[in-house]
């Protein structure tokens, strides 16, 4: 991913879209900048007026310079959008170009022979539904699903990662992003979106602003604006016959100066610009965001949902320990282990065969009949040499015992127990009913991972750690990784129904899957993030897609939700702060001349009536591009608590809301002094 | 310099009426939760036969559009039956000083002025009112009251924890109200006032022979038990003309120092009726404590412009050493009528102690600020619905500055919210700044039409325009009486004012409270904004000063600031 995402190009279009920018009908979405847009063109009105003669109004230069600069203020506010949207187009297209140029293998949808049968088409022909071949050094050209094959993939054109993935038919990993690579064997692939439809694409049209839509908290926050604007147009308005009364005259262009300058232009020209900067950032964290709306509920996120494997422990467990009963040969116990794991393709199985290191295969058994793991028995196994070998959780095997009649033996609890106190997995192992011993399985933790715990819990959030794992285990995992809750023994509907009861009770979710089976949690969580590899099923339920499947993901997310809103808050708190300096600054020049006893309220002693109007419209206008670089990275969120955090944005964009304006109001009259 | 004894004085209203306040809140709390009190014994047959009386259930649930209706009709039927009363007056009974009936504008302008609590009185009461009408203005001073303080139960109950919460019965609320809070203090100050001279009886005018020999006519009528009222029910329409400052109103030093912690005693209540109520105790002490400091910031410089004195009449070498006493009253000094003009104006009770207009520029500026803000304390029930839709704003701008969509006590606010809070926010300086634009253009384009309105032109003048809108649009009902407002323009535009001024902020809020009352509750967490705290608090005192003080500033400065600046 590149990190030069503004150059030359970029800033070039940025400029133009501010002029394209100007087009009323566009501007009338955000009600802040249109009244400008009045008042510049009021103001064009007044400098002809006074071209054609008028010499109430002041001089033309004055005026025309005024104009200029509400014109200006107009094109920093349109720029500041303009830019963040190039920034989002930027880095979605470094993203999208790969595949676009690709060509496509597709296979003809007539006869039985594929090999035969395949034509090369550019990828943008690709329509949803086709299916294509992908071989050994071929890109993958559009987003898709394996539906036949097994495949080394080089996924880090978009992940950055460079460890090759195995992507494969059925299952949870079957999906293949266009732009990335294969690297051995062949798949064949079907199309899961039209060209042009994808998630990125999705994405690139929500930033482009053409489907760009606002989201709730965007319009509750321009409803505010747009408040504070017509506060603004009646203390305006309302002034003309007040000055009548005070045999005040008052010039069309300080009207129109007090007006634009008491509106909070900062944080209207800026709001857009907010909100696309926030899918961008999680663009950049490589977060594909379906709507604006998600980037912003991740901010109110309270509880996370985040799976054991992979997120808090490395990969996957590992079998450590043979434990036999005490009446069971051991290397029987090891023998009758490995054959019940011979067909099982889960790392945990293939581990057991490694700690036993056995020269074992499966010619030398006598009619092998594999029993799969699904989650409702829990368990797995062989049958074969008129054995039945099961290996599963220690409750699976029990009621299977229990169902045979057979006793399941005090040591075989006990050494259950005592490796999950240890935070180990016991797979309990049976033949024909008769439990005779147990394999111990452990986790190991990630490092880290407990101080990013740490940190969402400063930020009022609660991890639940998700398990299949019994509950001792799971208990001792959760401790030892520092998240405040876990769900033991968990079968797919436990993650649903755990989220229902908890949004019952008003809290906001998020969480990670990849699975088809975690579709229906991910479509109920109010921020569910599909791992790109995951299912077709599981992308389209979710509300983001984690191109890096990486599973801590979430935690990032909510970082950006939060720094979005924070950004929206300080801005306005910045921006109406801000008034309180351009009160002090305009009021007294509108009154000064006629009523010099108002000098008294003159405390910045600026120079005369124009140039305190002029340095007030001025720093008005200049603020804006001055803060578009904090609009798009946003203000950094400090997991401090709420109301330590209150105190600091208060300080910071508050007080330094009514300050920065004395300041820089005071500086820019002295150099505006000393040009007229 | 004067003694301190004045700055006791002032220190001990204050003092005494939060120490009364605090389980006085409580009482009314339980109250209004139905909870058992002391008074029930006598009380609930009377409550009883009332409900019986007007054929009502007092235990229905109502949704706050019923709670609205009510509220409203209530209010119309009154208005309907004081308009017939005041213009058919002359030939009603109680009317022994012969009274006339009042012209049909000053009897709209009258009447709404009573109902919505504010008590504008464009008229003198011993010269305009029979008894009969005065009658009917004291019960209206319990109705509006009442009406206040019943609807905001109504958004207090509607802040609780939970979804979907019940929101009583309106009836309930009003009637207890009137029997359990009004009525019984009510009783314990008209009795106060009786036996500081005060007079309570239906007997016309009395002739007095004064020491220089003359005879004088001297009005009366049942006065001490409409004091009470008007000062409990933050209503302040005096019996008499000059209001508090007349002697027969508020005879002595004590009488004032009653009446005085009588004007803010039930909005101070209501702040610890509500943390009872939500069982956020230290909720209702930082707004109590919000309220506290801005009442503050506005006594503190009117006591020290008033003491001060007139710099004017001191270049002229007269002595001024008790502070500025143009339009004073010897008895209360100027400390303390300083106090009430600020306690008066902070709480939309607008009785009077002194005449504002001859208050310092300044001191008439922070009154007029106070009734701008009109949330600090502010008026029986209403000033906390005032406080409410700041509270609303506060709660979204900092919300976000937490990182968080705002919620206010656990729930969103969202689009619908912040178009109510924001319209009920707006129409304050609206119908201030619109109204007080109408005028100045009228008489700014026909001086001589409108000449009679202005005693004092200039700054001053401008000054009395504004208030006069002011206290309309705050529904306080004091006035800047150099304005002659008597007048069928001003009767007219002030009735508008002070109707839409009432009811919107009033519908306003209890539609928010209901709206966030169906929401899902959210737990507060760590991350969540706690609004209890100091650092809100700040918070709250920065919207109230940005939106609602400095949209006046301009207004401001070509009233009370330019005369100041002029000296």
């Amino acid at each position: 991913m590149t990190n030069k995402v503004i150059n030359k190009a970029s800033i070039g279009g940025a400029l133009k879209q501010s002029f394209l920018k100007l087009n009323p009908a566009t501007l009338i979405l955000n009600p802040v900048m249109f009244t400008v847009w009045l008042g510049t063109a009021v103001m064009a009105c007044v400098c002809i007026w006074i071209a054609l003669g008028e010499t109430s109004q002041g001089s033309l230069s004055y005026n025309v310079t005024i104009t200029i600069i509400l014109f200006v203020t107009l094109l920093f506010a349109n720029f500041a959008e303009a830019i963040a949207e190039e920034r989002g187009k930027a880095q979605a297209n470094s993203l999208r170009k790969t595949r676009e140029d690709s060509p496509a293998k597709l296979v003809l949808p007539v006869g039985e022979i594929y090999m035969n049968e395949v034509i090369t088409i550019p990828a943008s022909k690709l329509k949803k539904g086709d299916v294509f071949i992908c071989e050994t050094n071929d890109i993958i050209p559009a987003d898709g699903e394996i539906i036949e094959g097994l495949a080394t993939i080089d996924e880090s054109a978009i992940t950055g990662e460079s460890a090759p993935v195995i992507r494969e038919a059925g299952g949870d990993k079957s999906s293949v992003t266009g732009g990335t690579k294969v690297l051995s064997d062949k798949i064949k692939v079907k199309v899961t979106s039209d060209a042009g439809e994808s998630f990125l694409d999705k994405m690139i049209e929500l930033v482009e602003g053409a489907s760009r839509q606002k989201s709730p908290n965007e319009i509750a926050l321009t409803i505010l604006l747009a408040g504070f604007t017509l506060v603004f147009i009646i203390v305006t308005v309302t002034l003309k016959p007040f000055a009548d009364y005070a045999h005040t005259p008052i010039t069309i262009a300080a009207f129109i100066a007090l007006f634009v300058c008491l509106i909070p232009t900062t944080i209207g020209g800026l709001l857009s610009a907010i909100g696309i900067a926030g899918m961008n950032r999680a663009l950049k964290a490589n977060v594909i965001t379906k709507s604006g709306k998600a980037v912003e509920t991740a901010g109110d996120v309270d509880v996370l949902l985040l799976d054991k494997t992979g997120t808090i422990t490395i990969g996957n467990r590992k079998a450590t320990h043979f434990h036999a009963l005490s009446n069971v040969d051991k290397e029987y116990f090891k023998q009758m282990a490995v054959y019940s794991s011979l067909a099982d393709e889960t790392p945990e199985g293939k581990s057991i065969i490694e700690l036993a290191d056995m020269n074992v295969s499966v010619q030398q058994l006598e009619n092998p009949r594999f029993i799969a793991f699904t989650a409702e028995t829990r368990c797995s196994g062989i049958d074969c040499n008129n054995l039945r070998i099961r290996k599963g959780a220690a409750d699976a095997i029990k009621r299977i015992c229990e169902k045979a009649g057979t006793m399941f033996p005090e040591e075989a609890t006990h050494i259950v127990q005592s490796i999950s106190m240890q935070g180990g997995t016991p797979l309990v192992v049976a033949v024909n009913e008769n439990v005779i011993g147990v394999v111990e399985l452990q986790d190991i933790i990630k490092t880290g991972i407990k101080e990013r715990f740490d940190r969402l819990r400063k930020m009022g959030i609660k991890t639940v750690m998700v398990t299949g794992d019994n509950p001792l285990t799971a208990k001792y995992i959760a401790e030892k990784a520092g998240v405040d809750d876990f769900i033991a023994e968990a079968k797919p509907e436990d993650k649903m129904n755990y989220i229902k009861v908890e949004q019952m009770q008003g809290r906001l979710f998020a969480m990670m899957g990849d699975g088809t089976n975690d579709a229906p949690a991910l479509a109920q969580a109010d921020v569910g993030v599909a791992m790109n590899s995951g299912t077709q099923a599981a992308k389209e339920a979710g509300n983001m897609v984690d191109l890096d499947n990486d599973p801590t993901k979430l935690i990032e997310v909510v970082e950006i939700g939060k720094q979005l809103l924070m950004t929206r808050g300080t801005l306005t708190t910045f921006s109406i702060a801000n008034d309180v300096a351009k009160y002090f600054a305009i009021v007294p020049a509108l009154f000064i001349t006629y009523i010099p006893a108002l000098q008294g309220i003159n405390i910045m002693h600026l120079h005369s009536p124009q140039s305190a109007i002029l340095s007030a419209v001025i720093f008005n206008a200049i603020i804006i591009p001055l803060l578009i670089p904090l609009a798009l990275k946003g203000v950094t969120y400090r997991p401090i608590g709420a109301s330590a955090l209150l105190r600091r944005n208060l300080f910071i964009y508050g007080l330094g809301g009514i300050i920065v304006p004395f300041v820089g109001i005071k500086l820019i009259d002295m150099i505006v002094t000393y040009f007229f | 310099m004067q003694s301190y004894s004045e700055l006791y004085g002032v220190i001990a209203m204050f003092i005494i009426a939060v120490l009364i306040a605090i389980p006085l809140g409580r009482y009314m709390g339980k109250v209004f939760l139905g909870e058992d009190t002391w008074l029930d014994v006598v009380l609930n047959p009377v409550d009883r036969f009332i409900y019986r009386l007007i054929g009502i259930d007092e235990n229905v649930e109502m949704n706050w559009k019923q709670h609205i209706k009510v509220l409203l009709m209530i209010n119309f039927i009154w208005f309907v039956l004081a308009m017939l009363v005041l213009t058919n007056m002359a030939h009603l009974p109680f009317n022994p000083d012969h009274n006339p009936s009042m012209p049909l504008d000053l009897a709209f302008n009258t009447a709404i002025s009573f109902i919505t609590n504010t008590n504008i009185q464009h008229y003198a009461g011993e010269t305009a009112m029979s008894y009969l009408g005065q009658l009917v203005l004291m019960l209206f001073q319990f109705i509006s009251a009442a009406s206040g303080i019943a609807i905001s139960i109504v958004v207090i109950k509607a802040m609780k924890e939970g979804i979907n919460l019940p929101l009583g019965n309106f009836y309930f609320y009003f009637v207890r109200t009137c029997t359990r809070v009004l009525l019984p203090i009510c009783i314990v100050l008209a009795i106060i006032f009786l036996y500081n001279g005060v007079p309570m009886t239906f007997q016309g005018k009395d002739t007095i022979t004064t020491l220089q020999g003359d005879t004088v006519q001297v009005s009366k009528g049942p006065v001490a038990a409409f004091v009470a009222i008007k000062q409990l029910g933050t209503n302040g329409g005096g019996f008499f003309g000059p209001n508090s400052a007349h002697p027969l109103e508020n005879p002595n030093y004590f009488t004032n120092m009653v009446e005085t912690i009588a004007i803010y005693l039930l909005p101070i209540a209501l702040i610890f009726t509500m943390g009872y109520m939500l069982n956020r105790k230290k909720l209702a002490w930082i707004v109590f404590g919000i309220m506290t400091l801005g009442f503050i910031l506005l006594v503190v410089p009117t006591i020290s412009m008033e003491v001060r004195g007139n710099t004017a009449i001191a270049k002229m070498g007269i002595n001024n050493i008790s502070g500025n006493m143009e339009g004073k009253e010897v008895r209360f000094g100027s400390m303390a009528s300083a106090y009430w003009a600020i306690a008066t104006t902070v709480t939309s009770n607008g009785s009077v102690n002194a005449m504002h207009d001859s208050f310092m520029p300044l001191s008439g500026m922070c009154a007029m600020l106070g009734m701008m803000i009109n949330a600090f304390y502010g008026g029986v029930g209403v000033g906390f619905l005032n406080f409410y839709i700041f509270m609303i704003l506060a709660v979204f701008i900092s919300g976000l500055m937490v990182g968080r969509t705002p919620e206010l006590l656990g729930k969103k606010i969202e689009a619908r919210e912040m178009q109510i809070a924001m319209i009920v926010a707006l129409l304050h300086p609206f119908l201030i700044l619109t109204g007080t634009a109408i005028a100045s253009y009228l008489y700014a384009h026909h001086p001589e039409q409108y000449a009679a309105w202005l005693s004092n032109p200039g700054y001053h003048g401008f000054s009395e325009m504004l208030y006069e809108f002011t206290s309309a649009s705050a529904n306080n009902g004091s006035e800047f009486a150099g304005l002659n407002a008597n007048t069928a323009w001003w009767n007219i535009a002030d009735g508008i004012v002070m109707l839409l001024a009432r009811f919107i902020p009033i519908i306003g809020p209890v539609a928010i409270a209901a709206s966030l009352s169906q929401k899902k509750y959210i737990p507060a967490g760590a991350g969540t904004l706690q609004i209890d705290t100091p650092t809100f608090g700040i918070m709250i005192i920065a919207v109230i000063i940005i939106i609602a003080a400095l949209s006046f500033f301009p207004a401001l400065t070509l009233g009370p600031v330019a005369e100041y600046f002029s000296f």
